[in-house]
This record gives structure tokens, C-alpha cells and sequence, in this order.
């Protein structure tokens, strides 16, 4: 069940805050897409509420305990996608999804991992090395991982970048769906994103704006 | 789910490192280079030979165990996967003690293997080569564990390479001294049960002690 508070997190970079406090919540059925110029924090913001980086004041609740306390419960229910993919270059995409999967303590048969990559149109090329693929195949691979996670929040900085006019319509479909079936969603994108739910009509986005600090 | 996670983890270093074998001969080769070179610039006085042959064969074994370990995390680093097993469930000292265990079979146990073959040259006697492989055994997982930290520490900066052997070296050194010291007091008749000891007992401290550290040199590496 997904329950994220953030109340009035503010980050600092060299001692200089990037962006006015931030608070939302965010719970299981909602999409919110986080906007800001280039630079404003959205990504070091996506950090914080990962627990990769540390906040420079506010807090962060997940199911109502404050985030240091349930850090593991939170890690296992959520997915993260930032801006390096995460991929190992020699290893095929079937490779790649495997081993996430064990690293991430899950287990994942080799068929679930295959389902999942053509599902992102990678059928047939399972079996290549990352190397010789094409960076929106690439990010294509780095989704269908964040899918063979079976995480209700997915946390995904940037999700449509290098995707081809087909994937972002299909990879939107997809977002759709995770929310219609009581998953969360949290994004960063500047293109306004219409995510089309399974049984006709669109998912209400919300949006939150980094303000520069005053 | 932590037992598959350990072992999915070694399980992909070793796929990785098949697949860029260079990276792991390199340090094999540059093992058995330095130790080759050594004989064939002092000459072939073999009293000589005999007395230096077990800090050649450490400092070689050293210096090669060094040479993997600035990639040690690098290339996690650079990908992002370094931020997937940190937002793992999975405890990350776990993820960080199988890196060194990676690391010990990719670049320690070549070394163990090849000691013997590589003492020949220097006239190590028999039961000296027996003491050169324990010790190595008991040494070279150690010099993993401390390495991991360092590199962990110096992940990320600039010249990292440099620093992580100005920190790591001086905490070899014991290492070396008694690694070095077994197969000088079994070769002088002393018995070099107290050295192998003395190394065992680093590595029972080292193999608990360093996944802690490393996992938080990590996250102090990661959160910028």
C-alpha cells in the first residue's frame, strides 16, 4: 500500500537551496509529475525520496513512520529508474533483468523476464549484449526492469527520454495501467503526459512545480 | 531472498569478469611479470634468491591484488547499479561482502594458484611453497576486504587511483609482514605456525568488520 508524505524537504547544494520547500503526498491510484527548469533539483528531490541522498531539512513518511525506520519495507515496494540505467553493458538484456532481480532479493524466471521485455517491444533481442543496443533500447530494458520489480510506487526520473514516438505512446499506456491497478507514480518530465487508463479515459496527473527558493 | 541476492551478486561479477577477461589478466600477468623480472635482474645466486623470494612473491601478489581494485566499484558507480543495490532490500553489507568475495576469486585466488609455480624460480624448497600457498590463502582475502574500503572511500574522486594506494598500502602492511614472515620462519626452521596464526586471526576480523565499513564509505560516496 502506497503512503509517501513529504512535508517541506528542502535541498542544498553547496550550501545554497535549490528549490523552495517541497511538500505532497502521494498514495496508491496517483500520478504526480514533478516540473521544474533545468537545474532546479528535480532529480536530486527524486534522490532524497529514494534515500540515496540525504535531505538538508523536512521530512519524509512512509506509511506514517518516518522514512530512516522502514527503509527496507520502503525499498522493497518501490522502483527506481534515474538518469544511469542501471545496466550492465556486456550482459544481454535477459541477463540484465535476472540479475537485478537477485540483487533485489526477487526471483524472477527467466519466462517472467522475457514477458516483460516484450512487453517494451524487445522480442528477439533478448539475447544481444547491451552494447549493440540503441539507447532507447537501452531505457527500453531499464523499464522493463522497473516492471519485473512488482513495486507499487515506481520513482522514474525522466521516463520518455530516447524513446521513439511508439514507446512513449505505449509506455504511457503502461504508466496507465500500473495506476489503475492501485499502483503509485511519481515522474519527472517537461512534456505534459496523458496516461491512458485501460477501460477508456485518461488518468488524472498531478502536478507539482519546483519554485526557485526565495 | 538475502542468500540469492549474495550469490546472484558473485554470480554476475564472474559473468562480467568472462566476459572482460582482460581485466582480470591483467593482474595475473602483471603478477607473474614482477615476479619473473626478479630473478633475471639479481642473477642467479640462489641464497639470494631464496632470502627475498617471500616479499618478492607478497609485494607482487600486493601490488596485482591493487591493480583490480580501482574497478572495483567503478563501474557499479558509473551505471547506476551501485544506486540499485543500495536501494535494495537486501542489507548492503551483504551486496558489498560478496564484491569482495568477487574480487578475492577473480584477483586473489589466481595468485594463491600460481605462487607455487612462480617460488620455483626462486628455489623456495617444497615445504617453504606449502607455507607461501597458506599464507597467501589466509592473506590475500584480507588484502580484498581492506582494498574494498578504499575503494569505496575514494570512489568518485578525481586521481582516485593514486589515493586509494596512498590509503590502502600502509594498511597492508601488516599483511605483508606476517605473510612475508611465514615463509621466512619456515624456510629458517622456526615453524611458521604463529605467522599463519596471526593471519588467520586479521582475516576473522577483517571478513565481519569491512562490509560495514565499505557499505558506509558507499553511501557517503553516493549521497552528493
Amino acid at each position: 500500500m502506497v503512503d509517501l508524505q513529504v512535508s517541506q524537504v528542502v535541498c542544498e547544494r553547496g550550501a545554497r537551496p535549490l528549490f523552495a520547500p517541497v511538500s505532497f503526498s502521494l498514495g496508491a491510484g496517483q500520478a504526480l509529475q514533478l516540473e521544474g527548469a533545468n537545474g532546479r533539483g528535480k532529480t536530486t528531490l527524486l534522490r532524497v525520496l529514494c534515500g540515496l541522498a540525504t535531505a538538508h531539512g523536512g521530512e519524509v513518511r512512509w506509511q506514517g513512520a518516518p522514512m530512516a525506520q522502514v527503509r527496507a519495507d520502503f525499498h522493497r515496494q518501490m522502483a527506481y529508474l534515474g538518469h544511469a540505467l542501471a545496466l550492465k553493458e556486456e550482459l544481454s538484456a535477459l541477463e540484465n533483468l535476472c540479475t537485478d532481480a537477485a540483487l533485489a532479493g526477487l526471483e524472477l524466471s527467466v519466462a517472467q523476464a522475457r514477458e516483460a521485455l516484450s512487453r517494451m517491444g524487445l522480442r528477439g533481442r533478448e539475447h544481444l549484449p547491451l552494447r549493440v543496443l540503441s539507447q532507447g533500447q537501452k531505457r527500453r530494458t531499464a523499464l522493463a526492469r522497473v516492471m519485473t520489480r512488482r513495486a507499487p510506487l515506481w520513482i522514474l526520473d525522466e521516463p520518455f527520454v530516447a524513446l521513439d514516438a511508439q514507446a512513449v505512446e505505449h509506455l504511457c499506456r503502461l504508466l496507465g495501467h500500473h495506476v489503475a491497478q492501485g499502483g503509485a507514480l511519481l515522474f519527472t518530465s517537461h512534456q505534459p503526459v496523458a496516461l491512458p487508463l485501460p477501460g477508456g479515459g485518461f488518468c488524472a496527473v498531478e502536478h507539482l512545480t519546483l519554485e526557485p527558493h526565495p | 531472498m538475502n542468500q540469492r541476492a549474495f550469490w546472484g551478486l558473485v554470480q554476475r561479477e564472474w559473468r562480467l569478469a568472462m566476459r572482460r577477461k582482460s581485466e582480470v589478466l591483467t593482474g595475473v600477468f602483471f603478477f607473474v611479470v614482477v615476479a619473473a623480472l626478479f630473478p633475471l635482474g639479481i642473477g642467479p645466486e640462489m641464497d639470494t634468491l631464496r632470502r627475498i623470494a617471500p616479499g618478492v612473491l607478497w609485494i607482487g601478489a600486493l601490488l596485482a591484488s591493487m591493480l583490480a581494485l580501482q574497478r572495483l566499484f567503478e563501474h557499479d558507480w558509473r551505471d547506476g547499479t551501485l544506486e540499485q543495490m543500495l536501494l535494495s532490500p537486501v542489507p548492503l553489507p551483504l551486496l558489498t561482502a560478496a564484491k569482495m568475495l568477487a574480487h578475492w576469486g577473480l584477483s586473489g585466488v589466481p595468485l594463491v594458484l600460481l605462487a607455487p609455480v612462480l617460488g620455483l624460480q626462486f628455489d623456495l624448497p617444497p615445504e617453504a611453497l606449502g607455507t607461501l600457498v597458506l599464507a597467501l590463502a589466509l592473506g590475500t582475502p584480507v588484502l580484498s576486504c581492506i582494498g574494498a574500503i578504499g575503494a569505496a572511500l575514494t570512489l568518485g574522486v578525481r586521481g582516485g587511483g593514486v589515493l586509494l594506494s596512498l590509503l590502502v598500502l600502509p594498511l597492508f602492511v601488516p599483511v605483508l609482514v606476517f605473510g612475508a614472515g611465514a615463509v621466512e620462519a619456515q624456510v629458517s626452521g622456526l615453524g611458521a605456525q604463529a605467522h599463519l596464526s596471526i593471519l588467520a586471526a586479521m582475516l576473522l576480523i577483517a571478513i565481519p568488520c569491512a562490509p560495514f565499513a565499505c557499505s558506509a564509505a558507499l553511501r557517503i560516496a553516493l549521497d552528493a
